[in-house]
């Protein structure tokens, strides 16, 4: 910014010229902070504005590659409510969701607590804990059908050694859920990291002002790790819900897209996908999707509306 | 027991309980390498050879000349690289702007920023499937790469607490100094992101690295392929080859383990949820 003569000789201007001053680097800085933004603002617009609104116009109509489709209003809508396999996958999806996040929330916060311990080696623990990430979902999806296959896996001959007959899992329609939750459970490393990172955030100070109380590992817990990590449980919270009705990739691949068996692994987003990839009807899974979008709005206010009661601020 | 006992014995403790539950999380690596070494007929057995007699490698040989192994290896790497670039460019600048310049506007959009993230991918699946449809991307990996280039909630949401947490001071006294907006950020600024920048540039190359339905979706000529969608060909009607499954799996697998056990503690430093409100 260039000196303003009139600054020097007057000093009645000085306020005025001040103001002049901070109001062309304001401007300034409007100029570069859209600017900076601007492949965002860009982005926001191309690939999540526009697709969203088309995509309700689409769940309006029989859209599909093949043919442009015409507006049928809430055809499509009616059409699933009355459509068997769609509630199925809502009963599948709601089912896996329901044990798979507050499990996945339990394991994840102990999980990241042992690894937030001060011991030697913890860069090969967290590598380790963190490899089911790592593994392509395909090779995943054909280790567990080992682990879990009746006849010869890992886990029905352990069973047998202590006398219980193990189920059938994959191939039981009353086992192939807690099976796929099983097998994600073991895929929670994403979110122990980002739970490692919050254990990071938490000041130092607080465990040394404990240790002076005398306070033990269990209170230390409950009065300071815990309630200091609940802006972090909350992020994973929304996002282990989100993820959970998304659930796509390793039934897809476990059952090669079929979701055996009786369609028990016949999940939300692969009859989604199937509608439209696979049949075509682009606005029969629009209209899916957009089902999808409002349950979990609805569940993440659900969740908003209740964080305000357990969610504790750093300093608030 | 005096106090240095104490510690050893809580030490040991911490050991035994970490080494115990590794265990667990180790099967499905131990699995998958201990099965790329083996001839078919070994591969299901109970209880199970852990160690393969005799050892194959020539499953890992069998497997390149099984798959076009290399094409779809370029394939993998070229969209990795690229997406990550992407979001390693695109993000820090827009969280920058959301974090430490002041325009009209900004609160809203970053609110809408969160929101978005709430959005599942299978609601913009369709019309963004249509979107490179007609400009004719479909069957190329550009729909894999292009959107990376222009930001991703995500990414910008963990950039912005990133920057929050730095000091106003330093933009000021580079202000003073003459330095123009863009060499702030780019020389001061961004340098000192650095740990969150890499956190964001890791998550995206793992993301790309196994992405299944990208490329199942945009990916339509098997010469295009990737390598997580190469791993079903070795699945078919006649019968599935896992030992050489196996071995492009642990390919697959073994640089990205290399690369988060030497950059596991920036990354974790680079995540930071302090200030969300």
């Amino acid at each position: 910014m260039k000196s303003n003569p009139v600054n020097q000789t007057s000093t009645q201007n000085v306020p005025i010229s001040t103001r002049r001053k901070n109001i062309v680097a304001n401007l300034a800085e409007y100029k570069y902070g859209i600017l900076f933004a601007l492949p965002w603002i860009l982005g926001l617009i191309i690939f999540y504005a526009i697709p969203l609104f088309s995509s309700i116009y689409f769940s309006f109509t029989t859209y599909s590659i093949l043919q442009p489709g015409e507006f049928i209003g809430l055809q499509n809508y009616k059409d699933l409510f009355h459509d068997t396999l769609f509630w199925k996958s809502v009963y599948n999806t709601v089912y896996f969701a329901i044990f798979f996040v507050p499990l996945s929330i339990i394991f994840g916060v102990a999980l990241a607590m042992m690894l937030n311990m001060k011991v030697k080696g913890m860069a090969i623990y967290r590598t380790i804990f963190f490899l089911p990430t790592l593994v392509p979902h395909v090779a995943l999806a054909v280790l567990w059908m080992w682990l879990l296959n009746p006849g010869f896996g890992l886990v029905n001959g352990l069973l047998n050694m202590i006398g219980i007959e193990g189920p059938a899992w994959l191939g039981s329609e009353t086992w192939s859920k807690p099976s796929l939750i099983l097998m994600s459970l073991w895929g929670i490393g994403q979110a122990v990291v980002i739970y490692l990172a919050g254990l990071g955030d938490i000041p130092e100070d607080y465990y040394d002002a404990a240790d002076v109380d005398g306070a033990n590992w269990f209170q230390k817990t409950i009065h300071i790790t815990l309630p200091l990590l609940t802006p972090v449980i909350f992020f994973n919270l929304v996002m282990g819900i989100i993820g959970a009705f998304q659930q796509f990739t390793l039934p897809y691949t476990l059952t090669q897209g079929q979701g055996t068996p009786a369609n028990s692994l016949t999940f939300y987003v692969m009859y989604l996908y199937d509608n439209g990839f696979k049949f075509f009807k682009m606005g029969y899974a629009s209209a899916m999707a957009w089902i999808l979008f409002i349950i979990i709005m609805a569940l993440t206010a659900i969740v908003f509306i209740t964080s305000k009661r357990w969610v504790h601020y750093q300093g608030k | 027991m005096d106090g240095t006992t104490k510690k050893h014995v809580s030490r040991s403790l911490a050991h035994i309980v970490l080494i115990v539950a590794s265990f667990f999380f180790l099967i499905p690596f131990i699995w998958m390498v201990s099965t790329s070494l083996k001839p078919l007929d070994q591969v299901f057995t109970f209880p199970p050879e852990w160690i393969p007699k005799p050892v194959q490698w020539s499953n890992y040989i069998d497997a390149m000349n099984y798959i076009p192994f290399f094409t779809y290896l370029k394939n993998t790497v070229l969209i990795t690289i690229f997406s990550t670039l992407g979001a390693v460019l695109s993000c820090p600048i827009v969280a920058y702007s959301f974090a430490k310049l002041k325009w009209p506007g900004r609160n809203i959009l970053f609110i809408i920023t969160i929101g978005v993230m709430m959005i599942p991918g299978q609601v913009t699946m369709i019309p963004l499937f249509l979107l490179f449809e007609k400009l004719g991307l479909v069957g190329t990996p550009y729909p894999l790469i292009i959107p990376a280039f222009f930001g991703i909630p995500f990414y910008i949401f963990l950039l912005r607490q990133f920057f929050m947490g730095l000091p106003d001071s330093l933009r000021e006294a580079a202000k003073i100094d003459g330095a123009g907006e863009f060499r702030i950020y780019w020389q001061i600024m961004l340098p000192l992101a650095k740990p969150a920048v890499l956190a964001v540039g890791l998550f995206q190359f793992m993301a790309s690295w196994t992405d299944f339905i990208g490329p199942l979706l945009y990916l339509t000529d098997s010469v295009q392929y990737t390598l997580s969608l190469g791993l079903q060909q070795f699945q078919s009607q006649k019968g599935s080859e896992w030992g050489l499954m196996m071995a492009v799996s642990t390919m697959m697998t073994v640089p990205v383990i290399i690369l988060f056990f030497f950059l596991q503690k920036t990354f974790i430093k680079g995540i930071t949820f302090s200030g969300i409100k």
